[in-house]
């Protein structure tokens, strides 16, 4: 009952959006290459299913490689700040100040560098997911209770064991929350990789329509992406409750996670 | 206990500072104590008597500034103490991902045995602390008193010679607190592992202890000591014994809280 009711409120608004939208294009007469209705996005998507999907997979591929990267380098970075000072003083200011960087405006240069194939995107998409979870990372690794790591040490575990037994399991709250909002930017992340110069994909696709006034498939494209984004921030919820099965229990103690009130939003 | 044998514990003229706002404070100046074999010795001051630095100089958590302390009669440095002793603190720092198994297991795994092999020593005595049915249980799912019993397994599965008990009641509430104090003292006459607790209150450390040394505040330093006059093993009616109440005014009167004149 209660997971109902949580979904009835944004299906109910989405429809009425969509009912007014359909109503008020109709209503004006609104030429379809400039607002089509919700109607014929939803023809398209299904007319157009055997060109849409294949290039919906591209993207989801470019995703998940630069997602993947995304993660490896952002937790063993993270990792690699936590446990050296060194890197602590001279990379973390760096990965911070680098954030100033625009990434997606990187995708020219990538495309001059490597060409109009798979790698440039997913080197954008790997920069754009990085961010978030090597900050979680590292911020995960710091909020380990310092009573946990001395009860630890007091029962003669070395540094490594430390890490094993406190530091990185209680850093993965954390690192969850970064990979969520990570893998919904890395969408972003892919499709602009796309738009600046592909072969497949749905930017590439997008790019198509717009040239040839076909705005119908441009929003359904568009639609693709935002359901790809949603489902990957799901999948990713999905696999979180599946390896930490113990955070059912802490949403209402709160005990070790103070990312809560962040994640949420 | 035997004579012949070196005392468990022998601090030695312990002086321990901190920095505080770049001024050098003294938290310990100049405490002397010793633990027996299968003594429990109690601590008792007011807050800033350095209880829990002397606890953390123990088990080799920090150095203290000047001093010596001897494990079994043997001088150590303060990494050589690191798991010679299990330290209980006030939170139960039970790991929230761990269940109550596998988080009483983990003084034992630390200590090099096969999480599994630690985890079924932790299940045979899991009815004794009261957790039967709860080993699979995460700590977000089990009361107050319960974590802290599931703490105290985690603190006694591993068998070091020497527990640091460092207020270990001192988050719960009056009646499981009370409950718990029996419970350890049960505990205690089967284990009789050597024991310094460290606690503010005068009658946990007289029903528990053989010994109550009492600390002054700011710098700690030993102000007086009692060997308790209770017999083992104790009970709860205990509290109301003359015995009890001579030794809870000789101890207030120490802590100079008794009005009038001490005991």
């Amino acid at each position: 009952m209660i997971r109902q009711s949580r979904w009835v409120g944004p299906i109910l608004l989405i429809a009425a959006i969509l009912a007014a939208w359909e109503i008020a294009v109709r209503a004006t007469n609104t030429p379809r290459w400039l607002l089509p209705t919700p109607s014929a996005v939803f023809q398209t998507l299904v007319e157009d299913r055997d060109i849409l999907l294949p290039n919906a997979l591209v993207t989801l591929y470019e995703v998940a490689l630069g997602f993947g990267c995304a993660v490896i380098l952002g937790v063993g970075l993270g990792i690699a700040v936590y446990r050296s000072p060194t890197l602590s003083r001279v990379f973390y200011p760096i990965i911070i100040g680098s954030q100033t960087i625009p990434v997606p405006a990187l995708a020219p240069l990538l495309l001059v560098w490597f060409g109009i194939g798979l790698l440039p995107k997913i080197i954008v998409t790997a920069l754009v997911g990085f961010f978030p979870i090597v900050v979680n990372t590292v911020e995960g690794l710091r909020a380990t209770d310092r009573d946990v790591i001395n009860l630890l040490r007091s029962f003669g575990a070395s540094r490594g064991t430390v890490f094993r037994l406190a530091e990185f399991p209680s850093s993965l709250p954390f690192i969850f929350a970064g990979a969520r909002i990570a893998v919904a930017i890395c969408v972003i992340g892919a499709v602009f990789g796309e738009l600046v110069g592909a072969r497949a994909g749905l930017g590439y696709l997008m790019t198509r329509a717009m040239a040839q006034f076909e705005t119908p498939r441009l929003v359904a494209a568009i639609l693709l992406l935002s359901l790809m984004g949603t489902g990957l921030f799901a999948a990713v919820g999905l696999v979180e409750s599946a390896l930490l099965p113990w955070r059912k229990y802490t949403a209402v103690r709160g005990h070790m996670e103070r990312d809560g009130a962040e994640t949420e939003s | 206990m035997p004579s012949d044998r070196p005392p468990r514990l022998q601090l030695g003229d312990i002086v321990s500072t901190y920095d505080e706002g770049g001024r050098r404070l003294t938290a310990i100046d100049g405490i002397s104590l010793t633990v027996g074999v299968s003594e429990f010795v109690a601590l008792v001051g007011p807050s800033g008597s350095g209880k829990s630095t002397l606890l953390d100089i123990v088990s080799g958590l920090i150095a203290p500034d000047r001093g010596q302390v001897w494990l079994d009669g043997e001088p150590t440095i303060a990494a050589q103490r690191l798991g010679r002793s299990a330290y209980m603190q006030q939170r139960d720092l039970l790991l929230p991902w761990r269940t109550t198994l596998s988080n009483a297991a983990l003084g034992l795994e630390v200590s090099g045995v096969p999480r599994r092999d630690a985890e079924h020593a932790a299940a045979a005595e899991l009815w004794r602390f009261g957790l039967e049915g709860f080993g699979d249980v995460y700590p977000a799912q089990l009361s107050g008193g319960m974590r802290q019993r599931a703490a105290f397994l985690r603190t006694i599965l591993p068998r070091k010679e020497l527990l640091l008990l460092d207020e270990p009641f001192g988050a719960l509430d009056a009646l499981t607190r009370s409950d718990l104090q029996s419970w350890l003292a049960t505990l205690w006459e089967q284990e009789r592992t050597s024991v310094l607790l460290v606690t503010h209150d005068v009658e946990e450390a007289i029903f528990l202890a053989d010994r109550v040394v009492v600390l002054t505040s700011r710098p700690g330093r030993i102000a007086s000591e009692l060997i308790v006059s209770l017999p083992r093993p104790r009970t709860r009616a205990m509290i109301a014994s003359p015995a009890f109440i001579r030794d809870r005014a000789a101890l207030l009167s120490a802590l100079g809280l008794l009005n009038g004149p001490g005991a």
